[in-house]
């Protein structure tokens, strides 16, 4: 099963963040990699660079970033694993070293199944 | 705490399990140099985890959570046996030295050399003294952290079975005195080659099943794909581990298109391309760069070029037929193999006409290894049709159905036929 992890920030403290963490990360992404887990990943850029193609109302909208919401969303990554526990246990490692890393800032990861070709088999 | 919070917590745990159990038990045989001992000293990790991890929470390094225990567990295993060994020697001065000696070398056991300790334990459970069926179970149940019951469902045969495999394979180890250790470099080539083989025989196995119904078996697949991943982490400077990676990815890549919705299978120039999984054909294509920037290709790295050829080709009529029956060629020249040499005939006919095809696969005709195989008549029966020779081209196809083992091959192959005779209007 493919699960894609999102990653939004919540809340980050001024100035950029700290080379313990990004070292932290990239050796966590290396783990993964060489895991056989994780399948691709990467960062996003701000949504300030970014544009929303919205429809409502019968109406096709093209806005520019940055996007309203509070939560900004600055990456992913996508895995392949047996059960969602793993994929949770992925993404908990990951929020965990900002957790000890980055004192102050805050995010959320949402974890979420790619349809695969079992979601779509014949009936048995 | 509620059934549920305990059911999660039991899942976190195997999850955890799952991702650390082959970097423990690998750590562990090497202090304990016995890797049945070594899988017994995690389990009982595992139980201890399962015990207070509901009850506690899941603690924040969960794989050192496990390591830990298994290492103390270790160390009161010493204890006793020192115990013992010292009553019965009647010493007993060096005692504390000794102990502390012992433990000193544990930690140094468990915290150095991780992916060389996952290496020693890969290379021991494919091992030569092993058979094939033996060196299977084993990699699935240490590397791949399967229970038993994961690996009999996997392959259709009884839990029992599984079990007695790995009981056996482990005994036959100890019994052979086989060290836990790397292989000499003359001898790396062989036992490389018996490790690939085996990740690709449990490849296989999730790709194809050879009898019944059930086609697709995608979870091997995925269990084989991980371990070569694994692998290529570990040997990064190996051609093959990053060809057979390659092979699979782009295999496997095709596993959303090569099945109708009624289940039957669909052939490769017959299928929606666009159902190709892009991600494995990316990552397919990257990892026989890899092989390739090593130097020359081997068996796995031809395979996985030749499977490339297909997955650049946006469309069946855009395939690279001359490259791939160069390719072939070269595959037979390294592994002579009627298979290889039919698949050559297949490309061939494809690159420069079916009479050429016809030629190559006639030539197999007498080959022993080759006549109960379907795909022989399938092939003539293909290349007759297309140089207009219906009549033997039906003969051909009905004679691969009757060959067949795979009940939805036959229906395939029955309709070709049916159809052939009812152009010619017979």
């Amino acid at each position: 099963m493919r699960y894609l992890v999102t990653l939004k920030v919540t809340s980050q403290p001024d100035g950029p963040p700290p080379a313990d963490l990004m070292e932290a990360i990239f050796k966590l992404g290396q783990e993964a990699t060489e895991a056989g887990a994780l399948l691709d990943n990467n960062g996003l850029a701000p949504s300030s660079e970014g544009a929303r193609v919205e429809l409502a109302g019968g109406r096709l909208t093209v806005s520019d970033g940055p996007f309203a919401e509070a939560k900004e969303l600055i990456s992913y990554a996508l895995y392949q694993v047996r059960t969602k526990e793993e994929a949770v246990e992925w993404a908990s490692r990951f929020v965990r070293l900002h957790r000890d890393l980055w004192p102050g800032y805050e995010c959320e990861a949402d974890v979420l199944r790619l349809m695969g070709p079992e979601d779509f088999a014949p009936p048995a | 705490m509620t059934l549920a919070d305990s059911d999660r917590a039991v899942k976190a745990v195997e999850a955890v399990w799952r991702i650390e159990s082959a970097r423990v038990i690998a750590g562990l045989a090497r202090m304990v140099n016995d890797i049945g001992l070594a899988e017994e000293l995690a389990q009982d990790a595992l139980v201890a985890a399962l015990e207070e991890w509901p009850r506690k929470g899941v603690p924040d390094n969960p794989g050192g959570w496990l390591m830990l225990t298994a290492k103390h567990r270790a160390i009161d295993q010493f204890r006793r046996r020192d115990v013992y060994e010292r009553k019965l020697q009647q010493v007993g001065r060096d005692m504390e030295v000794r102990q502390e000696s012992a433990e000193a070398e544990l930690d140094d056991a468990l915290d150095d050399h991780i992916g060389d300790d996952l290496l020693r334990l890969i290379f021991t459970a494919c091992h030569p003294v092993l058979p094939a069926e033996g060196r299977l179970a084993l990699v699935l149940r240490l590397l791949g952290g399967l229970t038993t019951e994961e690996i009999a469902r996997a392959f259709l045969v009884p839990e029992p079975t599984v079990g007695q495999r790995i009981f056996r394979a482990k005994r036959t180890l100890a019994d052979k005195k086989v060290p836990i250790e790397l292989p000499p470099p003359a001898e790396l080539p062989a036992r490389l080659a018996s490790i690939l083989e085996v990740i690709y025989l449990i490849f296989n196995e999730g790709y194809a099943a050879t009898a019944g119904d059930d086609w697709v078996r995608p979870s091997l697949c995925e269990e084989a794909m991980r371990l070569g991943r694994i692998l290529a982490g570990l040997m990064p400077g190996e051609p093959e581990v990053h060809g057979l990676v390659a092979l699979m990815e782009i295999q496997a890549s095709r596993i959303p298109a090569r099945t109708a919705p009624d289940g039957s299978p669909i052939l490769l120039l017959d299928q929606d391309r666009s159902r190709w999984d892009r991600l494995l054909v990316r990552r397919g294509l990257e990892a026989l760069g890899r092989a390739e920037a090593l130097g020359t290709l081997g068996p796995y790295g031809l395979q996985a070029a030749i499977a490339a050829c297909h997955a650049r080709a946006l469309t069946p009529e855009a395939t690279d037929w001359e490259r791939i029956a160069v390719l072939y060629r070269l595959l037979a020249h390294l592994t002579p193999s009627p298979i290889v040499e039919l698949n050559r005939a297949v490309a061939v006919g494809m690159a420069h006409g079916p009479a050429r095809g016809l030629e190559i696969a006639d030539a197999l005709l007498d080959e022993r290894a080759l006549r109960d195989y379907a795909h022989l008549p399938a092939v003539r029966g293909d290349l007759l049709a297309k140089l207009g020779r219906a009549g033997e081209a039906a003969a051909e196809f009905e004679r691969a159905a009757g060959l067949t083992r795979n009940s939805r091959e036959r229906t395939l192959f029955l309709d070709r036929a049916a159809a052939l005779r009812h152009d010619r209007g017979c």
